[in-house]
């Protein structure tokens, strides 16, 4: 059958449907990145968090979390006189909307901002029973949701409380540090809309990066380092009663 | 979240449990079965003769446990249709997924061989004497093999002997194994601990032997026949050092956690003395611990008749199961009701009517038991009605 140029004319519309149908469903290109050049990590300074909660909403908004989950959530500490094993810790509606007034007197208050901890050594990678679960080659842990079983076995492994099983999918789910975002160069939506720059995502594996000097450079803590996960969430200005 | 109670702070992820009763009953199936193919294996390996009457039951016990055992994990699971993955696919760093072939080990390779080489002549023997169906049925039994010469009958007695060997360590292993799932999670300090693999074994041995005893007081009384009382006291004395062992070894891990006092005692303190008072230490500890404890303990000094006996241990053989299956709850719930932060505690809301709700678990416990049912109905475990068998078709052979 030969194509006349009034046939290919009609198809032309077709085309562009069928291309634009094609590219919808082909995931998003990050033509310069190279996973292997990377190795990533979140800063976060616990002495300029707010508790304002946008972290928590820009999150939601930009991962699709369901209601009442939380991929990063926002915990308020009092620690009343020395007592730092005796925190009274609140954290409503995971700090989406802020914090009402504190009804603690005396001692010190702050926040402190929980997500995964992307562990080089995860406890949740391992236990996952078909491997669904997994370190990306650029250190983030992500979850295959074509894959996860939902046995919810990484679920009570994350000695963090990372994860949740979303009712949506059935699957595990967590954050992905906004993988999508990350791998073109943008940084994750918490870090993009934390108004006091409490949050700053670090490339472990760029000497350059001015947050991986700081790191370097100033005293950091990991949370529950006894248990070894070799977690690559770092806190400056972290107070001993934070678990 | 969905309005459950919480008490102090949990990480806001840690409020809805994840695990549910369905869980519960996994270990407590697999325990049965594990505890059932070694009092088996009492008689077989180290000749026992006392509880021979118990021996083919213990077996069809074990099978039919082990045969429903999957169902409460395959009902949990968010995507069931993905679980076949874990044998096609299966990471090697998870217990869970090494789990799946110690448990299609012990089915096949040990359970249903035993099985089938220890009913190899009856199945033969029923395939020539019936008719119909069942002929069709037993001659797809028998395998195509319908040599039962005395030369056969030994190789198959040597050869189960042989399974029944390994079968010991598999069935240490897979509830060991159980209880290694739990004990290596270093998140959680109410399941980490090197000796929860080692407490499963014990109380799986403790829940195979008291359903077996169970099962054959009500066996012979469902048929009329009277009880071997050789048989039940055997039974029970081991079931009274089984118990002794599980029972010293969950008050060493009892001593251990309150001597060491680590981080997160005082919140696992507050715990059992409240949201786990009524479970652990009324259920678990008195009533389905230290009460069957007592009770056998009394037959084993005092000379009680016969029906006393029976009666003893059929309260002391119920109590064990409530106090196995209670400690089961205790570690799955228990494990999930206080918050990684160690500064609160959330609520388990068990629903009647849902997919993983209390219905469903009824159900999957009383499965078994017709399982078991129609097992004694084709491959009958009793030994006089195996000698009518050879009787009728091959005389004094």
């Amino acid at each position: 059958m030969s194509l006349t140029r009034r046939h290919f004319l009609f198809l032309l519309p077709a085309a562009a449907v069928a291309w634009d149908a094609l590219v919808a469903g082909t995931p998003e290109a990050a033509p310069n990145y190279n996973m292997t050049d990377h190795w990533w990590g979140l800063l976060i300074d616990v002495t300029k968090c707010i508790g304002c909660g946008t972290c928590v909403q820009a999150c939601q908004a930009e991962n699709l979390v369901p209601d009442g989950y939380y991929r990063t959530w926002v915990e308020r500490y009092h620690v009343a006189d020395w007592s730092i094993e005796n925190p009274v810790v609140d954290s409503p509606d995971g700090g989406k909307h802020g914090f009402p007034a504190s009804k603690n007197e005396g001692g010190k208050n702050f926040y402190v901002p929980k997500m995964c901890n992307h562990c080089a050594d995860s406890p949740c990678t391992q236990v996952c029973p078909v491997g669904a679960t997994f370190v990306s080659p650029d250190g983030v842990v992500l979850v295959d949701q074509k894959y996860c079983l939902g046995c919810r076995y990484c679920i009570q492994a994350c000695p963090y409380g990372c994860r949740f099983l979303n009712p949506e999918t059935n699957t595990a789910s967590k954050c992905t540090l906004c993988y999508h975002r990350i791998t073109k160069g943008l940084t994750t939506a918490c870090c993009e809309t934390c108004p006091t720059g409490t949050r700053q995502l670090v490339d472990l594996k760029n000497p350059n990066d001015p947050v991986h000097k700081f790191i370097e450079t100033h005293s950091v803590q990991v949370l529950k380092p006894h248990l070894a996960t070799k977690a690559k969430a770092f806190y400056y200005g972290l107070d001993g009663s934070v678990r | 979240m969905n309005g459950i109670p919480v008490e102090g702070f949990m990480y806001p992820n840690e409020i809805e449990l994840q695990w549910s009763v369905l869980i519960v009953l996994y270990p407590f199936l697999t325990g049965l079965v594990a505890g059932a193919f070694i009092l088996a294996s009492l008689e077989r390996v180290f000749r026992v003769e006392e509880v021979k009457p118990t021996y083919r039951l213990a077996l069809l016990t074990a099978l039919a446990f082990l045969l429903i055992a999957p169902l409460p994990l395959q009902l949990h699971l968010g995507h069931p249709e993905r679980s076949l993955e874990m044998y096609l696919t299966p990471h090697t760093s998870s217990a869970m997924a090494m789990f799946g072939f110690v448990y299609m080990w012990y089915l096949m390779a040990v359970l249903v061989l035993e099985i089938w080489l220890d009913y190899r002549r009856d199945i033969v023997i029923l395939s020539q004497t019936t008719t119909g169906l069942k002929r069709i049925f037993y001659r797809a039994l028998t395998l195509g093999s319908s040599n039962i010469s005395h030369e056969a009958l030994a190789i198959d007695n040597k050869t189960g002997w042989i399974i029944t060997i390994i079968g010991i360590p598999s069935a240490f292993l897979l509830h060991g194994y159980v209880g290694f799932i739990f004990g290596s999670v270093k998140a959680n300090p109410w399941w980490s601990s090197p000796l929860m693999p080692v407490v499963f074994i014990f109380s799986a041995m403790v829940s195979g032997i008291a359903a077996v005893m169970l099962v054959y007081m009500f066996t012979c009384r469902a048929r009329g026949e009277e009880i071997n009382m050789r048989c039940v006291d055997t039974v029970a004395k081991y079931l009274f050092y089984a118990f002794l062992i599980d029972f010293t070894l969950e008050v060493l891990d009892l001593i251990h956690r309150i001597y060491e006092a680590d981080e997160s005692f005082r919140s696992l303190d507050f715990m059992v003395h409240t949201k786990l008072y009524l479970p652990h230490i009324v259920i678990q500890l008195l009533l389905g611990t230290l009460t069957p404890i007592i009770l056998l303990g009394i037959t084993q000094v005092l000379p009680l008749s016969a029906t006393k006996r029976k009666l003893t241990y059929t309260i002391a053989g119920c109590l064990t199961l409530m106090g196995i299956f209670a400690m089961r709850w205790n570690v799955v719930i228990g494990g999930q009701l206080f918050s990684k932060s160690f500064l609160g505690y959330t609520t388990y809301k068990l629903r009647l009517i849902d997919r993983e709700g209390l219905l469903v678990a009824i159900v999957l416990t009383l499965l078994p038991l017709f399982i078991l049912w129609a097992l004694i109905k084709l491959l009958p475990p009793w030994e006089d009605v195996k000698g009518e068998h050879l009787e009728t078709a091959y005389g004094d052979d």
